[in-house]
C-alpha cells in the first residue's frame, strides 16, 4: 500500500510531550518509579491509520490508554481537535463520544452475561443515537452487525458471547464502538489473538472504516508486516520513548533508527503477508540484549547498551529529535542530533538533571 | 432458568424450600384445620409416643409437638428469611457498591467490615438480645442480620475488585455507562451465584443462630420456633428420658433446611456461568445428533459397514 498523503493539518488526536510514571511498591515497601512512557508525540489525523510498533513492556499499551484517558498523564498533554482534555472533567466524558478502545483481548471484553443486542444498544443510547421506537434501534444494531460484515445479522443480534468465535466477538467489540460515532479508534493489538485465517479480513475491515468514514485509527501491533498493510505512518517505541517516526514505506525501506532496524531484521521476511509464525514474531526476541529496567533506563541513549553503532555522546545525552524530507523523524546522534533539529526534546535536560542527582 | 431446575438435586432442594416456605405461610392454618393448638394442653396425655390421637406425640407438659412444628416453622423460617436478606442486602451494599465508590467510601466500608469481622458476634448478640428481651423473632431476626454480614462483604468485595478492571467493564466505563448500572447491570449479575449462595448460608446460619439462643434462654417467652422447642425438650432432659418425638422433629426440620440450601447450590454455579450451560447444551445437542443419524441411516449402508 502506497503512503497516503496527510490531509488535514490539524490533528484529529494528539499526544503532546506526554509522560506517565507508575509508583509501584517495591521490597522493603520502598516506591520505586516505573517511567512507563517518557515525553511521547504522537498525532493521529483524519482518516489515517497510524501503527505503533516496539517490544513488549516498551509501554504502547499505556501510551493507549493515556489516550484513551484511562490514565491521568504525569506531564504533557491530550488534545482533541486541539483541545486540551484531562481525565475526570466534563470534557473527559465528552471525549469518549469521539475515541473509543478495541481491546485486545475479545473474550474479556465483552460482557459473558449480556447479548450482543446489549452491547450495542447500549453504546447507541448513551450517546443519544438510539432510535426512539423498538423497531428502529433493532435496525440500527442490525446495520451496525452488517458494517462489521456480521450477516446475517439477524442471526447475531442475540447472541451470547461464548456463542460467537473470537473473531466475531472483536467484531462485535468494534461495532459497539462504532456505535458510539467516534472519530478514532485506539486499537491495542486488536488483531493478536485472532485465529491468523481471518486476520487479513479483520485488517481490510479496518481499513474499510478508514476510507469509507474518515475514521482515525492508532494500531498497536507486533506484526511490523500487518502494520505494512494497514498503517499509512508508523511509530517506534522504544523503553517508553518514541524513536522513529514516518510514512510507512519509508519507515520500512529507510529505517533511521539503529532500533528500527533491528525491529525489521529480527521481522520475518515483511512479504509474506499474515504468515502464522509472523504474528508476534519478535515480541520477545528481538536482539541479544534484555530491553532496558523502565525504573532505571540506561542514561542518554536508552537504547545504547544494545546498539551497535553506540558512541560516546549516547552514553551522555539524550539525542534531539531529526526530522528528515522524506516525513520522518528520529532520535539518534547518528544523524547529527542539533543539526537540524526542529523541535527541542526537553528530555534531554531530564537525562541531565537525571544524571546530577 | 430453565437449565437451573435440570439437575435431581436442584429439583430436590428446591422442593423442600418450596415445602418450608408454605408451612411457613399456612402452618397456623394448617394446625387450626387439623384442630390443633401448638398452646393447648392435653392433661390425660404428657410425654407420649405419637399415636393417632397425637400423630407426633406430645411434650411433658401435653402439648402436641406436631401442632408445635408447624406453628415453629414459621419462627424459624421467618427468623431466618430477615435475617438472610439483611445480611446480604448490607454485604451488597458495603462490599460491591462500596468498592465501585472508591475513594474515601470504600476506606470506609472496608473499616466497617474489618472491624464486624473482628467483633464476636455471637456473644455479642447474646447480650444485645438479652437486653431486648421479649421482642420475638422479628427482633432475632433483624440482629443476627445486622451482625451477620461482613465475612459475605469482604468476599463480595474480593470479586467485584477482580471484575471492576476486567476489560468488559473498562470497556462499558469508556462508552461512558452511569456508574449505578455498571454495578447492577454488568457486575451483579456476575456475582449471582455468589450472593444466593451466601443467602442460603446466611438464612440456615441464621435459624441455627436462633436456635443456639433460644437454647441459651434467649428467645421471648410466647414465641414459637424450632430453637423453643429443643430449648425446651433440653430442659425437661427429654433426651435423658428417652422423648425422642420431642426434639428429633425440629432438629430434623434444621437439618434438611441446610440440605435443601445444599443442594439448591449446586445449580446456582451455572447460572452464574453460562459457558458451563452452553458446554452441556452443545453436548447434548451432539448427542442428539449421532442419535438421529444413526437413526436416520438406511438399514443397507449399515450392512455394509465393516465390523
Ligand atoms: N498500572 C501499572 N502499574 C505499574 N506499572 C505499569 C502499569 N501499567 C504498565 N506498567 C508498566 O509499564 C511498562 C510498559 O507496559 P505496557 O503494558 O505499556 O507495555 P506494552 O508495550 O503494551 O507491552 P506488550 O507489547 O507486552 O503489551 C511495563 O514495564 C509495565 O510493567
Ligand atoms: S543515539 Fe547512539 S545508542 Fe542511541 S540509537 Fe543512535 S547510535 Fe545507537
Ligand atoms: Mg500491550
Amino acid at each position: 500500500m502506497t503512503a497516503r498523503k496527510t490531509p488535514v493539518p490539524t490533528p484529529v488526536l494528539e499526544a503532546v510531550g506526554v509522560t506517565r510514571h507508575f509508583d509501584v511498591s517495591g521490597v522493603l515497601g520502598r516506591t520505586q518509579v516505573v517511567r512507563a512512557v517518557e515525553n511521547a508525540d504522537l498525532t493521529l489525523h483524519r482518516g489515517e491509520i497510524v501503527a505503533l510498533v516496539g517490544e513488549s513492556g516498551s509501554g504502547k499499551t499505556t501510551l493507549a490508554r493515556l489516550l484513551a484517558l484511562f490514565h491521568p498523564v504525569t506531564d504533557g498533554e491530550i488534545r482533541l481537535e486541539g483541545t486540551v482534555v484531562r481525565p475526570g472533567t466534563k470534557a473527559a466524558k465528552a471525549y469518549h463520544s469521539s475515541v473509543q478502545m478495541i481491546f485486545q483481548d475479545p473474550f474479556g471484553s465483552l460482557n459473558s452475561m449480556r447479548r450482543v443486542r446489549h452491547n450495542i444498544e447500549r453504546a447507541l443510547r448513551l450517546h443519544g443515537h438510539a432510535a426512539a421506537s423498538k423497531a428502529e434501534r433493532r435496525q440500527q444494531v442490525l446495520e451496525l452487525l452488517e458494517r462489521v460484515n456480521l450477516t446475517p445479522a439477524e442471526h447475531f443480534i442475540d447472541k451470547l458471547p461464548h456463542e460467537l468465535s473470537g473473531g466475531q466477538r472483536q467484531r462485535v467489540v468494534i461495532a459497539r464502538a462504532l456505535a458510539v460515532r467516534p472519530s478514532v479508534l485506539l486499537g491495542d493489538e486488536p488483531i493478536s489473538m485472532l485465529d491468523v485465517s481471518i486476520r487479513l479480513d479483520m485488517l481490510n475491515l479496518l481499513a474499510r472504516l478508514r476510507d469509507e468514514d474518515g475514521l482515525s485509527l492508532l494500531y498497536i501491533t507486533h506484526d511490523i508486516a500487518g502494520a505494512r498493510y494497514l498503517a499509512d505512518r508508523v511509530c517506534v517505541m522504544y523503553a517508553g520513548q518514541l524513536v522513529e517516526s514516518g510514512p510507512t514505506e519509508e519507515v520500512i525501506q529507510h529505517p533511521k533508527h539503529p532500533y528500527t532496524r533491528l525491529l525489521l531484521e529480527s521481522s520475518p521476511d515483511p512479504e509474506r503477508l499474515m504468515n502464522p509464525e509472523l504474528g508476534s514474531a519478535f515480541d520477545r526476541t528481538v536482539s541479544p540484549g534484555e530491553p532496558p529496567s523502565l525504573v532505571s533506563p540506561p542514561p542518554g541513549c536508552r537504547f545504547h547498551p544494545r546498539c551497535p553503532s553506540a558512541r560516546d555522546e549516547c552514553r551522555r545525552a539524550f539525542p534531539g529529535r531529526t526530522e528528515f524530507p522524506s516525513g520522518q523523524w528520529t532520535h539518534c546522534w547518528l544523524h547529527g542530533s542539533g543539526g537540524n533539529r526542529l523541535t527541542a526534546p526537553s528530555n534531554t535536560g531530564d537525562h541531565q538533571a537525571d544524571q546530577r542527582r | 432458568m430453565k437449565n437451573f431446575a435440570h439437575s435431581w438435586k436442584v429439583r430436590v432442594g428446591l422442593g423442600l424450600l418450596a415445602v418450608y416456605g408454605l408451612l411457613a405461610l399456612f402452618g397456623p392454618a394448617l394446625n387450626s384445620l387439623l384442630g390443633l393448638d401448638p398452646r393447648a394442653i392435653d392433661y390425660g396425655a404428657t410425654g407420649q409416643p405419637p399415636s393417632a390421637a397425637h400423630w407426633l406425640g406430645t411434650t411433658t407438659g401435653g402439648e402436641d409437638v406436631l401442632a408445635q412444628v408447624l406453628a415453629g416453622t414459621r419462627g424459624s423460617v421467618v427468623v431466618g428469611l430477615i435475617a438472610g436478606i439483611l445480611s446480604t442486602a448490607i454485604a451488597v451494599l458495603v462490599g460491591v457498591i462500596g468498592t465501585f465508590a472508591g475513594g474515601k467510601a470504600d476506606a470506609c466500608t472496608t473499616f466497617l467490615t474489618n472491624l464486624f469481622l473482628v467483633l464476636p458476634v455471637f456473644p455479642l448478640i447474646l447480650v444485645v438480645a438479652g437486653y431486648l428481651q421479649g421482642g420475638g423473632v422479628l427482633m432475632i431476626g433483624l440482629l443476627i442480620g445486622f451482625f451477620g454480614w461482613p465475612g459475605g462483604a469482604r468476599t463480595l468485595r474480593a470479586q467485584t475488585l477482580s471484575l471492576r478492571n476486567r476489560d468488559f467493564i473498562v470497556a462499558m466505563r469508556m462508552l461512558g455507562e452511569r456508574r449505578w448500572r455498571l454495578v447492577f447491570v454488568e457486575t451483579m449479575p456476575h456475582l449471582a451465584g455468589w450472593t444466593s449462595a451466601m443467602f442460603l448460608h446466611a438464612v440456615v446460619g441464621a435459624v441455627l443462630a436462633e436456635a443456639g439462643l433460644a437454647f441459651l434462654g434467649i428467645t421471648s417467652p410466647d414465641a414459637v420456633s424450632w430453637g423453643t422447642m429443643i430449648q425446651q425438650a433440653n430442659q425437661q432432659s427429654a433426651l435423658l428420658r428417652g422423648l425422642w418425638w420431642w426434639f428429633v422433629p425440629p432438629g430434623a426440620c434444621i437439618a434438611l433446611l441446610g440440605l435443601a440450601a445444599g443442594l439448591v447450590n449446586f445449580g446456582i454455579d451455572e447460572i452464574a456461568n453460562p459457558r458451563l450451560k452452553a458446554a452441556r447444551r452443545s453436548l447434548v445437542k451432539q448427542v442428539d445428533k449421532r442419535a438421529r443419524t444413526i437413526a436416520a441411516r438406511p438399514e443397507p449402508v449399515e450392512q455394509e459397514i465393516p465390523r
